[in-house]
Order: structure tokens, then C-alpha cells, then sequence
């Protein structure tokens, strides 16, 4: 690794950690309801929404409530995504009159935007009118992430709040959400994301001359290139704040339209762990002792920071079987170096090991790299990363009521450890939260293995391989565990647009996110009803560093004791022939 | 002092009896009640019929293999019907020696129409009347309605003084199985056979209705989770095994044995194995401490205590108040005053009263004089006059509380000196009590009655501080006295001139900011109070109605016994904390002796994850299951005997817990599986 | 249940005005303002005195209905394909069915371990020495192993460098001359931090051309 490349993600954590604070306390003013500096601007909109929609901002919802607004809304998003696909070559802004989209291909994408996945089976150049990218993808972007934010507050108040039946109004906190959160941060990122070279236009393809001319794989000469052009900037910079990762182009972020310069590189990667990080701080506020929020960042940081350091260190080291023919993988002033199969130049190894760990630590999915190019080491990373639930940082919400859940696990078995019943941020932790935890931790897992079972049994499935060996098994099983943890990356080669993977990968998506946020809400409404503990000496402290061990602990031991033998029959194995001496 | 049977850990007979209640709980019946055992119980038989179809058809895999598989998941289940026999053996054995006490007697009934008749103790009914003479046991439980009698509670208690029973009051209560010494009694029972407090301590220990508690119930939740979570990696290893093969072109998949051998290594039957052991064997470590609890959740709950209510008099300070010091009045030598007092005491058979006789003979030589050679006539204390005395030779020497003798001055026209006043309000200022002497009209000064805080008791409450507990003293005292006791003995917080509203009061209002409260109380005025507190510990000296309120009763009748059971309390929950993390720590030794095992024939460069250098695939596979199987045994004792409580911060008891069992259950299995696999590979067995 | 459904629906429509209509027009108002360039794609025409090269022989061949060649010469951050020894190679790219399709951007998704990799790697190394016979150092991997978009525009400096020698003898320019061309082309990290070195390939091989013209009209053509 070079200079430059250690500055980099020496910088990135400087300037992450350092915008936690200001954002998390902006946030929780937001949820709160107090001034946060905007309202001038945005509270005559917020409340011509409400009238409009006829929402009563104090009305408030008990969990089955909540719940039942929350799937309805996404349900409806699902519906309408699916519907703008189908009818699309009907619709306006499409200048490049694209057709249909099939049905299948259509299921797949609806769920997988509206449950803050973006798994894209679909290359957005060549398949989705302007149209159906802005009034579809772009809106899902911002509304999916919301539900995940808003469910997140939620469970907050069901920490916070004491024995009362109500755990806030979905309306307000998703209209909040989108409207003080991420629209201002969305409409500044996109600005800056159009100066670095980001297109954000509605003309069509324009064609440029080739200085050489190149011949196709019919022996025809090709002499022009068409250049994509589109409103990318605006749904970019919705899709790494708001943890979606759909890209509009197909090769997402590693698009130099897409993501064109170091520079937004970098605010890309910091834009896709922001706001999550900051909920933390959020999150802390909130419950009126900020030590707890930073101490679950701490937590995530304690696993993050080791991933990073082993992916990049592996994407730097590169590919052994490639030293073996004269090849310089050296990092030095010269050339970033490393495994730079599936890499752009202007990101260097380092950056594209950093971004591989964000982009799938948060359950964001976007790419600047190609992960199925990496060593397999490398390789691993990301896909643990997603199997670890997506807590770790996570999805925008999502992630922090995931890393919670397990916390409230930790205090379980901590609070039994230290003799008393277990509590958290004084609500004690009984039978039934056990119980809908259970489900939170559990699903995700039965999804991607369960799923995982089914597609290496069957010949339509073996059949999307596109690598030998084991990691023609790891390709599917990185499919299963992107859609079944909502994160939407994948191993690029392999072939998913499928009728039969568009369809497992879809109900993965679909129950790996709702029958989460039912849980959680339960919990949430559970500990609503609950009266508040005070702390005292016998009471496990849980902002202290060995809790914060004890979490990231916790996460790394489901994690790895689910997935070690499907591992170990992927990355593993593959690292280990890669590796072996001849 | 009581006679606690310390019982050896492993009793021959006890150990006998759990053998055989081990195989008779491999009821599947009985092992449906957890799910992890039960999932033993389908694999040992699913490998054993494997074991079977290998021996008939010889090919694919060792008999011997599968065969050695099957038995130690048999084994498995076996050790942990072991631990829960175990568990309930000792149990039974307590019941059994309380359960002699439980004699048929026949107990005499007297009828409505007064008539006495003969029936056997066990055809008695609540509310019915019997009459209890001397030498005889009391045939159940009940409270006295008439009489007066010493009775002998040693079969349950321990305790071989015998103690006053009364109408009335708060010793009226009596317990089936004790046997009145003198006199005799007239009792109602309160309890139907079958019902009383004997059969519910029986059925207690015994664990035959013992119902899981709530903590228990979540565990179980989160093993059964874990259980599930381990099936679906191992069921679904079988089809990726499969394709693995194919993608690697050589090797077989992995064999049912080996899915089911790597099942039950992976989910938690250490925990799962133990926890009703534990449950058990904690009931058990509240029976040897002579404390019957009348549910599971009850003595979980003494784990969670916030607060302690304890009663000044007999937890705190010694039940009685000694003499210090002797402080005249003007005019008046300490000599005379110390003479008087001891002539105004000397019949007095309190404990003050004997301590202010001590104080005269130490401090001024005064020795203590023949009470029959004076001839002096002796007036006893009376709770209207409030004070007590002696009248001889024409002295009339009178003690007794301040305002009681204040008037008994002034009604003869006599003086209580301004001095007099200051002293008193001094010691009362210490935490005393001033008992004033007077002669005649003449008040002669002040005796000083300490009240003497219990040895060791202040770093007693230290401890239960670091343990999060606040102390509280409950006492009748004035707020003066009342603070200065508890300055002394370092409570966090008193009620002074506490009435049974006050404290009841007091309880809801710790309850309403979140916190659990725990007392020991006596009286029938106490049981509003103890019905309220989440611990209520009955002494068993008191009332029936208080033991009713209570979720517990102290045999001891000791209050300083509280402490003691929330450390049990505690003790339950830390040893299934301290096993579940053990147990899940195991996993990660298992999955590195098992994988490579498994599929180093399609990916022989698995092997480099052998860290452990097992010798062949199958002694890998059946170390590991071998270990699994004999942690369980190793654990039995820790399991009946509690982890060891410190009484430290929650913080550090963590990190304690988290290093021996965290980190010793990552380590230990590395290297138990490779000694097991060693003394494999030493008898050929793999 | 009714007020959920209307609730949600006319939440969803409000949002989406706001969200898919509102906010990608007002960022394309604000970036057609203030960035045309940058959000129209970085397009650059021609640069003036960089005619038609003579340097290289392929005939265009214009599909475009008024065979009018296009007004561009290409994209700053989009790669073009270059095979011919005389221009500065770029990545290897995956794009389908021809290199540099920006239309279908794709990376190869080679695993390390896939065979076809290394035999590709090993086909371009070979290709790359058969050009440049004389060039014994090791071959920077980012030139012979294929980018994540398939349009990847840069190369590292050691990419460049290592082709110097090549160009330079078949472009008949002194190699110090060539070297200075490299060199004055680098994009260096953002403020030495963000990104690697490196080498647009299209803006290079669009100055070579033009340096090669400058000295080929400097060159006496030889008499004959």
C-alpha cells in the first residue's frame, strides 16, 4: 500500500467519526421534534403532506399499528416499481424507447428496491427508462431507507418510553426521515457528486469517435462509442445515504460516469457508512446517555476495522498465480498495485478493499470493484460481512436495530453471567423479547442457507455459475447472502437474472426484511409497555469497553458459528488451494 | 447456632440412584421438555439405526465408526439425565430427612360439638381443631389458638433450643412434624395435608412440580434458537457437500453420521444438558441454608434485589441495648447512682437490665448482691408505667424511659434538673436510649443504653453497595437514634418510627421507581409489607399470616439470612450464564476438528486447518463427540455447586465470568479433543 | 385499515413528486447551471490543431445516417479501445461485444482462481512482449489484467512508463521526449491523498498524435 492509500483510510475515519456527533445530535432533533435549523424551509412542506394525506402528527400508533402501516406502505412500493417496469415503454422520458421489462426480472427489482436491497439483476443502462429510474428506483430509494429509519426510532421509544402502549406515528417519522434527512444531505451530496464528472442530465446517449477504431466480436469495425448519459447524480447520491447501493448504470459505482474521480470515490464510500454511524450518536441522545450510541459504534468499529484491514491487505498482496508469470503486484509510487483484476485504476487496490468492506458492512451494494475478481481472502470479507446480519453499520436503521438486538442478546447473556435479570438501558429482557430476538437472529441465516441448499441442488441453479471450483459454490452462496441480509452486491458474474433466481432472490429479499421489522417492533412495543429499571452497581453496565467486546463478540460468534462450514467450503478452500505450495 | 448437613458432593447412594434415573429419563417424554436433549435423542437414535444398516450392509462406512458415534450420543444423554438425577437425588435426600418428621400421627380432634376424637394426621382438614399435649408432634401446620407451650423445631430448623408458642401475638405459629416439650395446645390448622409447608419443601426439592422460571424460560428460548440455527448448518452442509464434490470433481459427501455427530457437537448440550441440574441444585442451595422458597421465581428473583429492608433490632444491632456508662445528676456521685441502678436491675432479667448490673460491678466494683437477703420488693416493668423498680429498706429506686420518669418526679413534687434534660438529649443525639434513674422524688441520673451494631456487619454492607444493593433500616426508633445507628452500621438510607403503613408505604414507593425490594419480616403486622415485597422472607418463629404474605420462609429465623439468599439467588443465575457462554465458546475447537475432517477427501488441502493435528478424520469426528459427551460429567459438580459468587460490580464479576468461562470454553476443548483423540489413536480405536 | 391503505397511497404519491420529480429536477437545474460540462458526460471535441492523424491506417467508417463523424472526440472519464503498437494501451476491457462498450460497462469476473484468468493475463503479457521485445522489466499488472467498468480511462504511471520504449521506437520519438509527454500527463492523488497516479490513455495517445505531427513536420523528409 502506498502513501496515498493509507491517508486515504486514515482520513476516512477522521472525517466519518468526526461527523457522527453534529449529525446524530441534527437527527435527534429531527425525531424528536424539536427545531433543527430546517423547519422554516421544510415544515410548511412536512405539513401540507399531512394535510394532504390526512396524517394526525400527534396521533400515535401502538406496535401492530405501526407494523401494519410500515408493510402496507412498502407493499404499495413494491406494487408500483413493478408496475412502472412493466409499462414503461408507454411512459414518458425514455429516450432510448426501451422496452417491458420481464415479469420475473420486474418481481425482483420491485421487491429488491423497496426492501432497501437494490440487488440489481438488471443492467440500468440498457433496462430502465429515465422514468421508471426516477419515479420508481430514485423514490424507493428514499422511502425504503426511511422504513428502516423510522422503524430504528421506533424501537428507540420502546427503550425510552415507559408503560405506555404507543411507539410514535410511521407517517411522521418516515415523512421526517426523508424530507430533514436525507433530501437536504441527498441534494448537497448529488451537487458535489455532478462536479467531480457525475452526469445528471434527461438528454439521451450521445456518440463520440473512436481515436482508433476497434472491431467487435463479429470482425465488424466499431469506429463511435456511446456515451450514457441520464439523471445518475440525483439517485447516487440517494443511493449510498440512504444505504441502497442500485446503481444507475450497471456496473455501478465502478462506472466512471457513475463515480468519476478519487475525490467522489471517497465521498461515496464516507456517504455509504454516514448516516448510519451517526444514528449511533442519534440513538444515544435519544435515550439520554450518548455513551450507549458511541458505544455500539464501537462496536461495529471493533469488527469493521480488522475486516478492513484483512481485505485490504489481501487485495493488496494480489494474486499469487499472477506473480508466478512476471507480473508486478508490488504497491509503490508507480502503481497502486495488487489484485487489480476488476479494479479502476483511479481507486487503487486499497480504496477498492475499503469500499468492498463498507459496501457490504452497510447493507448498501454498491460496487467500485469487482468482487468476484477478488482473492479469495478478499473475497470473503464482504460476504461475511453481509452474513454477520448486516449490523455492522448496516442499513440506514436496519443495521442499528440489528447491532441492538444483538445487544439486547449480549445483555441477556451477560445479565445472566452477573446473577441478575437481564436489562437494557433499564427494561428488563424477558421470555418474549428472547423470543423475538430469536427471529431477528435467526431468519437471516435460515434464508441464506436454507436458500443457498435449494439452488446448489438444482440444475437450474448450478447452471448461473460462471467460475470453477469452489468459487463457482461461493458465487451462490454470495447471491444468498446479499439478497437474504438486503444488501444487493454480488459476485458479478454470475448469472442472476434468471427466472428462477429472480424469483428465490426476491422472496429471500422479501422475508429476510419484513419478518425482521415485525419482530423488532414487537420488541419495541414490548419494552414500551415495560417500567424502567434504574441502574445501579449490580447492574451490567453497557457502554463500558468490555460490552462493547462483548457485542461485537456476540455478532462475530453467530456469525461464524452459522456460516463456518458453508465458508469453509467456499472462500476458505479457495484461499487455501490459491495459497498451497506447488 | 443450627446443624447444617454439609453434604458431600457425591453421595454413593445418591449416585447410585441417578444411574438408574438416568436411563428412565431417556423417556422421550421426559426429553421433549428440552428441545436441545431432545435433538440428541432423534440424532443417538438416527445414528444408531445408521449404525445398524452399516453392520448389514457393509460398504460405504465403518460400523465401527458409526457405531462409536451412536454410543457417545447415547452417553451424551445419559450424563445429562445423570447431572438432572443427581441433582434431584440430593434434593430427595433433604426432603426424605424432613419427610421422617412427617410421621402418620394420630392427632386428636376436638369437634364441633366439643367432643374429642382420634384421627389420623392426614385425614385433618383446614380450619379443623386439635389438641397437642406434651411429647407429642404437632400433626400439622396451624396456628395456636389457646395455651402456652415450648416446642421442639428442631427437625426442621436444625435449631435444638425449643422456643415459646402462643395464642395470639407473633409466635402463634407451629409446623407439622415439630413436637411440643411442655404444656400444651390448642391449634387450628391452616393447611390440608398434602398442602403444608413440609409437602410443599418435599415437592420443592424433589423438583416434581417444579415449574421453570422465568429466566429459564428465556434461555430456553435462545438455546432452542441456537439449536435451530445449528440444524439448518448442518442440514444444509449435505446438499453443499454434494456440490462441492461435483465442483471438485473427487471426494464423497459428507456422510449422515457425520451431519448428526457435528449437530450435537455444535448445539448447546453442555447448557442444555445442565439447566434443570442447575435449577435444581439451586432450590437445593436454599434448602441448605435452611430457607424454604415457595416457587423457583422467587429465589431467581432474590438475584435481582435493589433494595434491602432490614430490621434494625436483631440485623443490624444486637438484639438488646447494653449499659455504657452511668452520668449523674448534680449533686449526686456516679458511686450512688451506679448503686441504685444496680439495686433497681438486679431482678431484671432483660438484657439491658443484666448490662447495667455488669456495668456497676466492672466499672465501680458494685457486686452484685443476693436478691433473696434484701428482702426488697420488686416492681416489674409495665407497659403503662413504662418503667420498673425496687422498693427496700424504704428506698423506693425506680428506672425507666425519660417522659415516664419526668412525671413520676414531678407527681411527688420533685425536680428533674435542667442537666438532667441535656444528657438525656445527648444520648439520644448518639443513637442511645437514656433510662433515668430516680430515688423517691429525687431523679439520681441518667444510664446510657447503647445499642451495640453487630460485628462485621458494616463490611457486610459494603459488599451488598459493590453488589448494587442498597440497605435500608426499618426501625421504631426516633429519627435521631435512627440516624446515628445507621451512620454506625453504614446503611445507605433508614425509616425511623417505622409503622407497618410506613413501610408498606415505603416498599411501593422503591417498587413505583423500578427497583425490587426484599424484607424479612414477623409479625401478622408485617404481612401487608412482606405480601407487597418482591422477596419476602418470613421468619419462622413468626405468624402463620406473615409466613402466608411471604414467598419465603427462614427456618433460622435469622434476618440477617437475606443477604445469603440473594447471593443464591445470584449463584443460580451467573452458573447458567457462566455454562451457556462455556458452551457456545466449545463450538470453535468442534468446527476446527470437525470440518477438515469432514471433507478432506474432496478438498484434501483442508487438512491445513487441523490445527490440533488430529490423527485421522473419524478419531477427529469422534473426539469431538467424546469430549461433548464428558464435559457434561466434569461440569456436574460446578453445576450442583454454583459458579462462586464474589460479591464485586457487575463489571468485574463480567470480565471474571467472561475470562474463565469464555475463554476457557475457546481453550479447553482444543486441548481435551486432542488428549481423547491421543488415547484413541493409543488403543486403536481410530 | 382503509385509512392505512388511502394514507399510504397518498403518502407515496406526495413523496414521490418530492422525491423522484421535485429533487432530480432541481439537481439537473443546479447542475446544468453550474456544471454543464461535468453532468453532460465530460465530452470534449477535437482539439484544435489535432487533425486527422496520419498517424494511424484504419479507416472510419461513420454509421451515423448523415455520416457526419461525431462532434466528440470522446469522454474524459470514459476509456477508448487502443490495440495498435503505436498508440499508449489502456486496460484490458470485458465490455461486450466489442472492448469499450460504454453502453454494457462490465467487468470480467474472473475469479483468482479461475484458470482462464491467468491464461488471459498470460496472453496479453505475451502480446505486449511480442510488440516490445527489448522490454525485459516486469509488466505492471493494471495493464494486463481487465478494469471493473470495462471503460477504465487510466493506466498507472508504471503502465505508462513500461510502454514508452514501444511507442517511442515506432513513433520514432526520443524516449526522453516521450517520457516528458507521460510525465506531463499525470494525475496525481487529490491533495496527495485521495486516488492513485495515473494516465488518461485518451488524452495521451490524443497529445501523441499531436507531438507526433510536430516532429514529424520538424523531420527533413529524407531525400529520395
Amino acid at each position: 500500500m502506498n502513501t496515498s492509500a493509507w491517508m486515504e483510510i486514515g482520513l476516512f475515519f477522521v472525517v466519518l467519526i468526526g461527523l457522527v456527533k453534529p449529525l446524530g445530535w441534527y437527527m435527534a432533533r429531527v425525531y424528536a421534534g424539536q427545531p433543527c435549523g430546517l423547519d422554516r424551509a421544510i415544515g410548511p412542506i412536512e405539513r401540507t403532506l399531512y394535510r394532504l394525506s390526512g396524517v394526525r402528527q400527534d396521533e400515535e400508533m401502538t406496535w401492530t399499528t405501526y407494523a401494519f402501516a410500515t408493510l402496507v406502505f412498502n407493499a404499495l412500493g413494491v406494487v408500483v416499481v413493478y408496475l412502472l417496469q412493466r409499462t414503461q415503454e408507454w411512459l414518458p422520458l425514455n429516450p432510448q424507447q426501451l422496452g417491458a421489462v420481464a415479469p420475473d426480472l420486474a418481481f425482483n427489482t420491485a421487491v429488491s428496491f423497496a426492501s432497501n436491497t437494490n440487488w440489481q439483476a438488471y443492467s440500468g443502462e440498457s433496462t430502465l427508462s429515465y422514468f421508471t429510474q426516477m419515479i420508481g428506483l430514485t423514490v424507493q430509494n428514499f422511502v425504503s431507507a426511511a422504513t428502516g429509519m423510522a422503524v430504528l426510532i421506533a424501537l428507540i421509544r420502546g427503550l425510552t418510553r415507559r408503560m405506555t402502549e404507543t411507539i410514535g406515528n410511521f407517517w411522521v417519522d418516515l415523512t421526517r426521515s426523508t424530507l430533514y434527512i436525507l433530501l437536504p444531505l441527498s441534494f448537497v451530496m448529488a451537487i458535489i457528486l455532478v462536479s467531480q464528472g457525475v452526469v445528471q442530465t434527461f438528454s439521451p446517449a450521445v456518440e463520440v469517435a473512436l481515436l482508433e477504431s476497434a472491431t467487435d466480436a463479429e470482425g465488424k469495425s466499431v469506429t463511435t462509442q456511446t456515451i450514457p448519459l441520464g439523471p445518475a447524480a440525483s439517485q447516487i447520491a440517494i443511493k449510498q445515504l440512504g444505504t441502497n447501493g442500485g446503481g444507475f448504470f450497471g456496473v455501478n459505482s465502478a462506472h466512471p460516469l457513475e463515480n468519476s474521480t478519487p475525490l467522489s470515490n471517497f465521498l461515496q464510500v464516507l456517504a455509504i457508512l454516514l448516516i448510519a454511524a451517526a444514528l449511533c450518536y442519534t440513538f444515544g441522545d435519544l435515550v439520554g446517555d450518548p455513551r450507549q450510541g458511541w458505544a455500539l459504534l464501537a462496536a461495529m468499529l471493533v469488527i469493521f476495522v480488522p475486516m478492513l484491514v484483512v481485505c485490504v491487505w489481501a487485495e493488496q498482496v494480489g494474486n499469487p498465480r499472477l506473480s508466478e508469470i512476471d507480473i508486478d503486484q508490488t504497491s509503490n509510487a508507480f502503481q497502486s498495485g495488487g489484485n487489480m483484476e476488476g479494479k479502476e485504476v483511479r481507486f487503487g487496490a486499497a480504496a477498492s478493499a475499503l469500499w468492498a468492506t463498507a459496501t457490504t458492512a452497510a447493507s448498501n451494494g454498491s460496487v467500485n470493484a469487482m468482487h468476484d475478481s477478488f482473492t479469495p481472502l478478499g473475497g470473503l470479507i464482504p460476504l461475511w460481512m453481509m452474513q454477520l446480519g448486516e449490523v455492522i453499520f448496516g442499513g440506514v436503521g436496519s443495521g442499528l436495530y440489528g447491532l441492538i438486538i444483538f445487544a439486547i442478546l449480549a445483555v441477556f447473556i451477560a445479565g445472566l453471567m452477573v446473577g441478575r435479570t437481564p436489562e437494557y438501558l433499564g427494561k428488563k429482557i424477558e421470555a418474549y423479547e428472547m423470543k423475538m430476538a430469536s427471529l431477528v437472529v435467526l431468519i437471516p441465516p435460515m434464508v441464506v442457507l436454507g436458500g443457498t441448499a435449494i439452488a446448489v441442488s438444482l440444475d437450474v441453479g448450478r447452471a448461473s455459475v460462471t467460475n470453477p471450483g469452489p468459487h463457482g459454490f461461493t458465487q451462490i452462496l454470495y447471491a444468498l447472502s446479499s439478497a437474504g441480509n438486503n444488501n444487493g452486491s454480488a459476485f458479478g458474474g454470475f448469472g442472476a437474472n434468471t427466472p428462477f433466481f429472480n424469483c428465490l432472490l426476491g422472496a429471500a429479499m422479501l422475508i429476510s426484511r419484513y419478518w425482521l421489522i415485525v419482530p423488532v417492533l414487537a420488541i419495541a412495543g414490548s419494552l414500551a409497555r415495560k417500567k424502567y429499571t434504574p441502574p445501579s452497581a449490580g447492574t451490567l453496565p453497557t457502554h463500558t469497553p468490555l460490552f462493547v467486546v462483548l457485542v461485537a463478540g456476540m455478532v462475530l460468534l453467530v456469525g461464524a458459528l452459522t456460516f463456518v462450514p458453508a465458508l469453509a467450503l467456499g472462500p476458505v478452500i479457495e484461499h487455501l488451494q490459491l495459497t498451497a505450495t506447488h | 447456632m443450627s446443624t447444617r448437613t454439609v453434604r458431600p458432593l457425591f453421595d454413593w447412594p445418591i449416585v447410585k440412584q441417578a444411574i438408574w434415573g438416568a436411563f428412565y429419563k431417556l423417556d422421550p417424554r421426559h426429553q421433549l421438555r428440552n428441545p436441545v436433549m431432545f435433538t440428541v435423542l432423534i440424532g443417538s437414535i438416527f445414528t444408531t439405526i445408521l449404525a445398524l444398516r452399516a453392520t448389514t450392509t457393509p460398504g460405504t462406512e465403518s460400523a465401527a465408526f458409526v457405531g462409536g458415534i451412536a454410543a457417545w450420543l447415547w452417553f451424551t444423554l445419559l450424563f445429562a439425565n445423570f447431572a438432572e438425577a443427581m441433582a434431584e437425588g440430593r434434593g430427595k435426600a433433604q426432603a426424605d430427612a424432613l419427610r421422617k418428621s412427617r410421621q402418620e400421627v394420630m392427632a386428636c380432634r376436638l369437634t364441633s360439638n366439643n367432643v374429642r376424637e382420634s384421627v389420623p394426621s392426614s385425614q385433618l382438614k383446614k380450619g379443623d381443631i386439635v389438641i397437642v399435649k406434651a411429647g407429642d408432634l404437632v400433626p400439622i401446620d396451624g396456628e395456636v389458638i389457646d395455651g402456652v407451650a415450648s416446642v421442639d423445631e428442631s427437625a426442621i430448623t436444625g435449631e435444638s433450643a425449643p422456643v415459646i408458642r402462643e395464642s395470639g401475638g407473633d409466635r402463634s405459629a407451629v409446623t407439622g412434624g415439630t413436637r411440643v416439650i411442655s404444656d400444651s395446645l390448642t391449634i387450628k390448622a391452616t393447611s390440608s395435608p398434602g398442602e403444608s409447608f413440609l409437602d410443599r419443601m418435599i415437592s420443592m426439592v424433589e423438583g416434581a412440580k417444579r415449574q421453570k422460571t422465568p429466566n429459564e424460560i428465556a434461555l430456553d428460548i435462545l438455546l432452542a434458537a441456537m439449536t435451530i440455527v445449528f440444524l439448518l448448518a448442518c442440514a444444509t452442509l449435505v446438499p453443499i457437500s454434494e456440490y462441492s464434490v461435483v465442483l471438485a470433481g473427487k471426494g464423497t459427501p459428507i456422510t449422515l453420521a457425520v451431519v448428526v455427530a457435528l449437530l450435537v457437537c455444535l448445539i448447546p448440550t453442555t447448557i442444555g444438558g445442565l439447566l434443570s441440574a442447575i435449577g435444581i441444585a439451586g432450590m437445593d442451595r436454599m434448602i441448605q441454608a435452611n430457607v424454604i422458597a415457595t416457587s423457583g421465581r422467587a429465589v431467581e428473583a432474590a438475584g435481582d434485589i435493589d433494595v434491602l429492608l432490614l430490621d434494625k433490632t436483631g440485623t443490624i444491632t444486637l438484639g438488646n441495648r447494653q449499659a455504657v456508662e452511668f452520668i449523674p445528676a448534680d449533686g449526686v456521685t456516679a458511686e450512688q447512682l451506679a448503686d441504685a441502678a444496680q439495686l433497681s436491675s438486679l431482678s431484671d432479667e432483660t438484657p439491658e437490665g443484666r448490662s447495667i448490673v455488669i456495668l456497676a460491678k466492672t466499672k465501680y466494683g458494685l457486686r452484685g448482691r443476693n436478691v433473696e437477703e434484701l428482702r426488697a420488693k420488686f416492681i416489674e416493668f409495665s407497659a403503662r408505667t413504662r418503667m420498673s423498680g425496687v422498693d427496700l429498706d424504704g428506698r423506693q429506686i425506680r428506672k425507666g424511659a425519660v417522659d415516664a420518669m419526668e412525671n413520676y418526679v414531678r407527681e411527688q413534687n420533685g425536680d428533674f434538673p435542667r442537666s438532667l434534660k441535656d444528657q438525656v438529649s445527648r444520648i439520644a443525639n448518639l443513637g442511645g436510649t437514656p433510662l433515668v434513674v430516680a430515688e423517691g422524688k429525687r431523679a439520681l441520673g441518667v444510664i446510657y443504653l447503647k445499642d451495640i451494631v453487630k460485628g462485621g456487619i458494616r463490611e457486610r454492607f459494603a459488599q451488598l453497595r459493590q453488589m448494587g444493593i442498597k440497605t435500608v433500616m426499618i426501625t421504631g426508633d426516633n429519627p435521631l437514634t435512627a440516624a446515628a445507628i445507621a451512620a454506625e452500621a453504614g446503611v445507605d438510607d433508614f425509616l425511623a418510627e417505622a409503622t407497618p403503613e410506613a413501610k408498606l408505604a415505603l416498599i411501593r414507593e422503591y417498587q413505583a421507581g423500578g427497583r425490587l425490594v426484599a424484607m424479612t419480616g414477623d409479625g401478622t403486622n408485617d404481612s401487608p409489607a412482606l405480601a407487597q415485597a418482591d422477596v419476602a422472607v418470613a421468619m419462622n418463629s413468626g405468624t402463620q399470616a406473615a409466613k402466608e404474605a411471604g414467598n419465603m420462609v427462614d427456618l433460622d429465623s435469622n434476618p440477617t439470612k437475606l443477604i445469603e439468599i440473594v447471593e443464591i439467588g445470584k449463584q443460580l443465575l451467573m452458573t447458567r450464564g457462566a455454562l451457556t457462554t462455556f458452551s457456545i465458546a466449545n463450538d470453535v475447537s468442534k468446527y476446527f476438528a470437525i470440518i477438515p475432517a469432514a471433507f478432506v477427501g474432496t478438498y484434501p488441502e483442508l487438512n491445513r486447518l487441523n490445527v490440533m493435528a488430529l490423527a485421522t478424520p473419524s478419531s477427529a469426528i469422534l473426539s469431538a463427540v467424546i469430549f461433548n459427551a464428558l464435559v457434561i460429567v466434569f461440569l456436574i459438580p460446578l453445576a450442583l455447586r454454583g459458579v462462586r459468587y464474589q460479591s464485586v460490580g457487575a463489571a468485574t464479576l463480567l470480565r471474571n465470568n467472561l475470562v474463565v468461562y469464555g475463554l476457557g470454553g475457546f481453550v479447553v476443548p482444543f486441548v481435551g479433543i486432542k488428549i481423547i483423540d491421543l488415547i484413541l489413536v493409543a488403543l486403536h480405536l481410530a | 385499515m382503509f385509512q392505512i391503505l388511502r394514507t399510504a397511497i397518498t403518502l407515496l404519491a406526495l413523496l414521490t413528486v418530492i422525491t423522484g420529480v421535485a429533487y432530480p429536477f432541481a439537481v439537473t437545474a443546479v447542475a446544468q447551471i453550474g456544471f454543464p460540462k461535468a453532468a453532460n458526460g465530460s465530452l470534449f471535441e477535437k482539439p484544435l490543431g489535432a487533425g486527422n492523424s496520419s498517424v494511424h491506417s484504419n479507416a472510419r467508417d461513420w454509421r451515423s445516417a448523415t455520416d457526419q463523424p461525431p462532434k466528440w472526440a470522446g469522454s474524459e472519464l470514459i476509456g477508448q479501445p487502443f490495440s495498435d503498437p503505436k498508440y499508449f494501451w489502456g486496460r484490458p476491457s470485458a465490455t461486450a461485444p466489442v472492448a469499450y462498450n460504454s453502453m454494457g460497462g462490465s467487468g470480467s469476473n474472473q475469479a483468482t482462481t479461475n484458470p482462464a484468468l491467468v491464461d488471459a493475463v498470460r496472453e496479453r503479457v505475451a502480446k505486449l512482449r511480442q510488440e516490445d521485445p527489448d522490454n525485459l522489466a516486469k509488466v505492471p499488472v493494471d495493464l494486463v489484467t481487465s478494469s471493473a467498468s470495462g471503460l477504465d480511462p487510466h493506466i498507472s504511471e508504471a503502465a505508462a512508463l513500461y510502454q514508452v520504449g514501444r511507442v517511442a521506437r515506432l513513433r520514432k520519438i526520443e524516449p526522453y521526449t516521450l517520457n516528458k509527454l507521460v510525465l506531463s500527463h499525470l494525475e496525481r492523488p487529490t491533495i496527495g491523498i485521495f486516488g492513485q497516479t495515473r494516465v488518461n490513455v485518451l488524452k495521451l495517445n490524443l497529445a501523441l498524435d499531436a507531438k507526433a505531427e510536430e516532429v514529424s513536420k520538424l523531420v527533413i523528409p529524407a531525400p529520395q
